[in-house]
């Protein structure tokens, strides 16, 4: 899916292994603890079996969480890790990206993690642009706390906290990190292990703040959530696959053998709606550029996601352009104003003596 | 003409204008003056909230108090000997802190009917009897300003705004100021704007001259410079001290300073001074909130680096959660926390130290936190060394309790030597700490993240990127050594324990209080922290020139208090505590040492008055020894002083 090659932009500083790496060599010791059924589970063996691929050396790898069922995560990764406090883990690895451009950072985090109590954190990370991959395994409900609505549940939803029914809007993750200016922003589903690990590939590529939804399925709370873009019977006509380059086309196969829908341009609105490609044309399908500046059309793709019951949504890659990121341009003013002063207790001491200064004998 | 020239020991002079008016930068110059002619020196600027309250208001009165001396001394004043009043609101504001036969030299342009009625008056004091308890010069030093730098074909306005330069000119000329570094200062801030430069600089001439010259005044003062230990000296403020002391933690320790912050008053200085010192390395981070500030502070200090954030109370209610994580994750960080008036927004240009109690206890859990409180604008250095010392070998937060007083506060700095400063040694944990036998019966080697030093109890700072010492650690509860997450009941209280007695340990490491008792018989002793050093200081002297006998002890660590403390509390009959607070100090003296402090508790956003305290150390001696002192006023009226017990 992504268009680099190792050693990846995002990681290019970051050293590589000498000794070639197993998923393995990435289980720590502890005994995970999710419920059965969970799509953690997924997830973490994706993440496990991917990050060999790499090649980078396991110690340099930080995996930073808040709190929530997915926050338990880098206890069961051996690499470096912070379990950290409720939406706090993109500011904590924003210091640790930072100081150090030898680490490759990693932020797992949930709906209610990044979007409620840490929702500040996360649209000033990706407006920053810090060097960073977030996962948000969104499963639109709380589970740690047992069954509260989240704020990407739907309207209405009736939970331990909402028996009449929820009030509030959802939030649609990827419209939110588009319009927080993220450089890159992509979806999959945590039971899509090669789309998945296709998207983590990108996202690790990418330099900058990567963000990517998962779609991860809660069996205890709010199983099923995810059924109609994960069944097999329902998903084609469900998910929406957007390939750079590629024409936007989805559902059983048409007569060319690709999808008989289609993603086109709505002139009356300038917005995107979905058509029977037999109708409109193959040419009036939308070509997918992800790499286009403005993200005026993968903000339009991002609407294309049911608000309520999830009937459609596309995945793959929204976004991914390149632009300057802050832990770069933070540590090349520090390079800058460091050249010819190296000496630091010289430099104190010039530091300590500025302004007006008088000698008493 | 030849004038009179009087010999003064020290002078309080305050400079009163219109928040528009300069009086900041006023002070200020005068202060620099006085510094490099050698006086003793101490400031206190006083402004408002407001950026520009309305212009000629009451509420837009902003100050700048200094005070200088042929000896050492302790703090800003109580009263001015004089007013410099830009304006009638700026004379109504001050006029009340005056005492008879003070000096006021006042600009009589702005004192139009309408400019005196926004100041509330009714009538032009200038043309009552108003002021007659006063030695008034009062003259229309705009039109003066005006006609003086005519030449440089300025507008009228622009020309009058240079009338704070004409005051400074006159008031250096009474005090034979030394003119040279205000020259020199106005020609490098105005230097690309020539015009204003050297109408600044005329205006500023012109007011010496008229000084000089007009037979209004007859007598210049001097102030001859007080001896000081030999040395290079430089005039500081708490906060710039304070930024240089971490810049100085971060040399000392080989640490990179990552500074994550948000704009707060009075804290913001700092932010903006170490922003300018990346060439040491010095990362600063302006985040999107005050959690995010010590949040990616925490984050690097995970990854190696000395990280601090800067605040004020108000930031330290929303950190609190991150304070909380940095204690169970032992990382090493610095918290700063310029202290305001509270509670909620407050009082955020004037000082206090309530904020002792939030940072000792402001948290969730058993959540210890070693705290250190500076004395005094220059000891904000030593006293943020000393914060870096002990986050970096305990592996802690440490609370840095400065305050409003003294981070806007000045006083003359005797520049240590770089090679004297301590070095602080990080001591990186660099490979396996702890070996174990695998099922097969071989020995494997493991890294430990909680397996503690038997001195400090800190545990080892293993940074990413160091090989085999790959780990996780995090808020929820570890267990004593592997670090792996435990819930086990007796783990708990152990680890509860432990984090406790890691920060008690750090007394070990503190040299014994010093203990200033000349005679050695007092039987009253003073205690304090933070900036009420100078006034209980300035306020023992007055009481000893009476001849009592007070004991004077000031605290830099609250938290944990030093070893020797409980017994020198013991050795007295009473012990006296003056804070800015409800008697915050003495409810933890109380509860640690069982001792029955007497509290002398001030919360008015105001350093306390040395003259009103020393009544009051008087009145407590009396009761104790039931000696009589000869006399403790220094022509000052020092108003009922509130002694109570704790709250």
């Amino acid at each position: 899916m992504t268009t680099e090659s190792l050693p990846f932009p995002g990681l290019q500083h970051v050293p590589a292994t000498e000794v070639p790496q197993t998923g393995k060599d990435f289980s720590s010791d502890q005994e995970v603890r999710w419920c059965p059924g969970c799509g953690d589970y997924a997830v973490l063996k994706a993440v496990q079996s991917f990050l060999p691929d790499l090649g980078l050396r396991r110690e340099n790898i930080v995996f930073i969480s808040g709190i929530g069922c997915s926050s338990r995560f880098p206890y069961y990764l051996d690499t470096y890790g912070m379990h950290s406090i409720h939406g706090r883990a993109p500011a904590i690895a924003t210091g640790l990206a930072t100081a150090r451009d030898d680490l490759s950072v990693w932020v797992v985090t949930g709906d209610g993690d990044a979007l409620s109590i840490g929702g500040n954190h996360l649209i000033h990370a990706l407006r920053r642009n810090v060097n960073m991959t977030i996962l948000l395994f969104n499963n639109r409900i709380y589970g740690l706390t047992k069954g509260q609505y989240s704020p990407t549940s739907e309207l209405g939803k009736v939970t331990k906290s909402t028996p009449m029914g929820s009030l509030d809007n959802p939030f649609n993750p990827v419209s939110l990190a588009l319009g927080a200016e993220g450089t890159f922003v992509a979806r999959t589903v945590d039971s899509d292990r090669k789309h998945l690990t296709a998207v983590l590939s990108a996202a690790a590529a990418h330099r900058g703040t990567s963000f990517v939804e998962i779609y991860q399925n809660c069996p205890i709370f709010n199983d099923g959530a995810f059924d109609a873009v994960k069944d097999n019977d329902t998903k084609a006509d469900a998910l929406i696959p957007l390939v750079h380059g590629e024409p936007i086309r989805f559902g059983a196969p048409g007569e060319d053998g690709l999808g008989a829908k289609g993603v086109v341009r709505d002139p009356a609105t300038g917005g995107l709606r979905i058509a029977e490609v037999a109708e409109v044309g193959a040419d009036a399908v939308l070509v997918h550029d992800a790499h286009a500046d403005d993200p005026t059309t993968a903000f339009a793709l991002s609407r294309l996601t049911d608000p309520g019951h999830l009937h459609k949504a596309p995945i793959g890659i929204f976004r991914q352009v390149d632009h300057v990121s802050y832990d770069d341009q933070a540590r090349g003013q520090i390079t800058t104003a460091r050249a010819g002063h190296e000496d630091t207790a010289l430099e104190l001491d010039a530091l300590l003596h500025s302004g007006d200064t008088w000698t008493v004998a | 003409m030849t004038k009179q020239v009087k010999q003064l020991d020290r002078v309080i002079i305050r400079f009163a204008g219109d928040s528009g008016d300069g009086m900041q930068l006023t002070g200020d110059r005068f202060t620099q003056e006085t510094a490099s002619f050698g006086n003793d020196l101490s400031t206190l600027p006083n402004f408002p909230a407001e950026i520009r309250a309305p212009q000629g208001t009451l509420p837009g009165v902003s100050s700048f108090q200094v005070h200088f001396a042929d000896h050492d001394i302790l703090t800003p004043g109580d009263a001015p000997d004089v007013l410099v009043a830009m304006n009638p609101a700026a004379l109504r504001a001050n006029l009340g802190d005056l005492p008879k036969g003070a000096t006021i030299v006042v600009d009589s342009h702005d004192f139009t009917s309408r400019n005196l009625s926004k100041a509330g008056y009714t009538e032009n004091p200038l043309e009552t009897d108003a002021l007659a308890e006063f030695a008034v010069h009062s003259y229309d030093l705009t039109d003066m300003t005006v006609e003086a730098v005519k030449e440089f074909g300025l507008s009228r306005k622009d020309a009058g705004r240079a009338k704070n330069m004409f005051a400074l000119g006159l008031v250096s000329w009474m005090y034979g100021r030394p003119t040279e570094p205000t020259v020199t200062f106005l020609e490098r801030r105005f230097a690309k704007a020539p015009d204003i430069r050297d109408a600044n600089v005329t205006a500023f001439r012109a007011g010496w001259y008229f000084g000089e010259t007009t037979e209004a005044f007859v007598v210049q003062y001097e102030v001859k410079p007080a001896p000081m230990p030999p040395g290079v000296y430089r005039n500081i403020t708490g906060n710039l001290a304070l930024a240089y002391g971490l810049v100085a933690g971060s040399t000392q320790s080989g640490l990179p300073l990552f500074l994550g912050s948000y704009p707060i008053t009075p804290a913001s200085d700092i932010l903006h001074e170490l922003s300018k010192h990346k060439r040491f390395g010095v990362t600063t981070f302006q985040a999107e909130d005050e959690i995010a500030g010590i949040g990616a502070a925490l984050g690097a200090s995970f990854a190696g680096s000395l990280g601090v954030t800067t605040t004020s109370g108000p930031g330290i209610a929303l950190k609190s959660e991150t304070i909380g994580l940095a204690v169970m994750t032992e990382l090493p960080l610095v918290v700063v926390d310029v202290q305001r008036g509270g509670p909620s927004t407050g009082l955020p240009t004037k000082t206090e130290q309530a904020d002792l109690l939030q940072a000792m206890f402001g948290r969730n859990g058993e959540s210890p936190v070693p705290i250190v409180a500076p004395r005094s604008p220059a000891d904000c250095f030593d006293a943020a060394v000393e914060a870096a010392r002990i986050a970096v070998t305990y592996r802690t937060p440490v609370m840095l309790l400065s305050d409003g007083m003294l981070a806007n506060g000045s006083e003359p700095w005797r520049i240590p030597e770089v090679e004297d400063l301590p070095r602080i040694e990080p001591g990186f944990a660099t490979e396996p700490n702890h070996q174990t036998t695998n099922a097969k019966g071989e020995t494997v080697e493991e890294f430990w993240p909680y397996l503690r030093d038997e001195d400090t109890l800190a545990r080892p700072w293993a940074v990413p990127g160091t090989k085999g010492l790959e780990h996780r650690i995090g808020g929820l509860e570890k267990g004593d050594g592997h670090g792996n997450i435990s819930y086990d009941p007796t783990n708990h209280d152990f680890m509860v324990r432990t984090r406790q007695a890691k920060v008690d340990r750090i007394a070990e490491s503190l040299p014994p209080l010093e203990v200033d008792d000349p005679s050695g018989k007092a039987r009253v002793l003073v205690l304090g922290w933070g900036s009420t050093y100078g006034p209980i200081g300035a306020a023992v002297r007055r009481a000893r020139t009476a001849g009592l006998e007070v004991a004077q002890v000031h605290l830099r660590h609250l938290n944990p208090f030093p070893q020797d403390l409980g017994d020198i509390l013991k050795s007295y009959d009473a012990v006296m505590v003056p804070e800015m607070n409800l008697g915050q100090l003495s409810m933890l003296l109380r509860a640690r040492y069982l001792v029955d402090v007497v509290g002398y508790n001030y919360v008015r956003g105001l350093p306390l008055k040395a003259a009103e305290l020393a009544s009051a150390i008087t009145d407590l001696v009396e009761a104790t020894t039931g000696e009589t002192p000869s006399s403790v006023s220094d022509g000052h009226q020092a108003p009922a002083a509130v002694k109570e017990s704790v709250r």
